[in-house]
């Protein structure tokens, strides 16, 4: 209950919960959180009936779109995305990871051309739970042991 | 396949790369035709090759066709850091097909997203050559009759040799078994078994090429490279158990032909050549005919 309400205390703004804690940083460094100027909370970890730990990050007045959903799903795939409007919550997604990624994470090849020339990266997702991530140009797979993102 | 790039092996479907070795076929019969007088291919070489360039380009000049392009970066203006986006942006407003090898991996794929003609990829880095994978189905059948249920001998490299993993792959299409010789630091990446498990067809591995010839239909050979490995006592001990020599050749299936991508170094020993199971010359020359039948299928004029 006294989590619910801590949420509900934004008026307006956007609630990432269930962040790895060890991805919490990551995920502020993804969505490029240092420059947040309105009100910031982050927690880490917090007690998780689900996960053991977890990361939950608190954002005043800040909505994401698609591909910032899709930069989270990478770092934190279970995590859940809360919207809140006039303190009250009107959507609850958990964020999934997306078939195909553009631009998020680098290929691991450093013979790739995406590394070399100004080309954007693009990936087909081979396996989610396990995540690979297909390169379309070099063809070599990415995983969770060497994923960057950009 | 008219206006389709060729990046891939996978690019193409089995019917369509049946298609090219039909068609190469025609070439075979009659490779001097004037089909391509009107047409200008760009061959953009920023490594250099002996096989793949010219064998291209002898495709295009015995049909008639102007050749432009380089065989070497440094004699281009990438030497002055012009960027692959606006050298193939440039180069397709001159050409109506451009044949490209780059040593980095993925410019070929970006290559013919970025270009306004179809593209031929002549190898990209450890990556891909699909060029070289159909002239090896071309000659496989050439001295087979067809590609079903054949017993086919990889020797050597197998773990960073890209024709290798290309062909493989090909030839889960048609029923092969698989026999795998290499030393352990260089067997086939478990990402190209992979496919031949798919398939449900049946490989085995060696490390001792010796039992393996009189079984099999195919010899494929391959270079091992000193580079390849990290202890060079290793590479010591095995260099001389991957060399194929005359004697070697018996009790053998009265069919086994031997290829090898090239070019070789001391992998097949000069006495191998004039054997009549020794078909890697022929194989380099299918290269034209093959190269031929892509050129024209892509330009839609056969």
């Amino acid at each position: 209950m006294v989590k619910e309400l801590k949420v509900s205390a934004l008026e307006n703004g956007t609630v990432i919960d269930h962040i790895p804690s060890e991805n919490v940083f990551q995920v502020i460094k993804i969505l490029n959180l240092e420059k947040f100027k309105t009100h910031l909370l982050i927690g880490t970890n917090l007690e998780s009936k689900k996960y053991g730990t977890k990361g939950i990050i608190k954002l005043s007045n800040k909505f994401f779109d698609k591909e910032d959903v899709n930069k989270i799903a990478l770092a934190a795939p279970n995590a859940t995305l809360i919207v809140i409007k006039d303190f009250r919550i009107i959507e609850k997604n958990t964020v999934r990871i997306p078939d195909k990624i553009e631009g998020i994470v680098k290929c691991f090849n450093p013979n790739c051309i995406t590394n070399i020339e100004q080309v954007p990266t693009k990936f087909e997702v081979i396996s989610k739970d396990d995540l690979k991530l297909h390169c379309h140009y070099c063809e070599k797979i990415t995983n969770k042991t060497n994923i960057v993102f950009i | 396949m008219k206006g389709k790039s060729l990046i891939s092996i996978n690019d193409y479907s089995k019917e369509e790369q049946i298609k090219i070795l039909d068609l190469a076929a025609e070439f075979e019969k009659n490779p001097v035709q004037n089909i391509l007088e009107k047409y200008v291919v760009a061959t953009l070489f920023f490594e250099p090759s002996t096989r793949t360039r010219l064998s291209f380009e002898s495709a295009v000049s015995r049909l008639g066709g102007k050749i432009i392009g380089f065989s070497d970066s440094s004699s281009s203006s990438v030497k002055k850091g012009e960027s692959l986006k606006d050298t193939i942006i440039t180069v397709s407003n001159y050409s109506d097909l451009i044949v490209m090898r780059n040593p980095v991996e993925g410019s070929a794929r970006y290559a013919s997203e970025v270009s306004k003609v179809p593209l031929i990829n002549a190898g990209d880095g450890a990556n891909q050559h699909p060029t070289q994978t159909l002239l090896d189905l071309y000659t496989i059948r050439q001295t087979q009759g067809n590609l079903d249920n054949l017993h086919v001998a990889f020797v050597g490299d197998l773990k960073y040799g890209r024709t290798v993993h290309s062909l493989v792959i090909a030839l889960c299409n048609y029923n092969t078994t698989f026999h795998l010789v290499s030393p352990i630091e260089l067997k086939l990446p478990s990402a190209v078994k992979m496919h031949i498990k798919d398939k449900n067809l049946t490989y085995f591995q060696y490390t001792d090429m010796n039992d393996v010839i009189p079984q099999v239909d195919i010899l494929y050979m391959t270079r091992i490279q000193k580079e390849r490995f990290s202890d060079s006592l290793e590479y010591e001990r095995v260099k001389n158990l991957y060399i194929l020599n005359k004697n070697m050749l018996k009790g053998i299936k009265e069919n086994l032909k031997i290829l090898h991508p090239m070019p070789r170094v001391n992998e097949i020993s000069t006495d191998v050549d004039n054997t009549p199971q020794a078909h890697y010359f022929q194989q380099a020359l299918n290269g034209v005919y093959v190269r031929q039948a892509l050129i024209c299928s892509i330009l839609g004029l056969k």
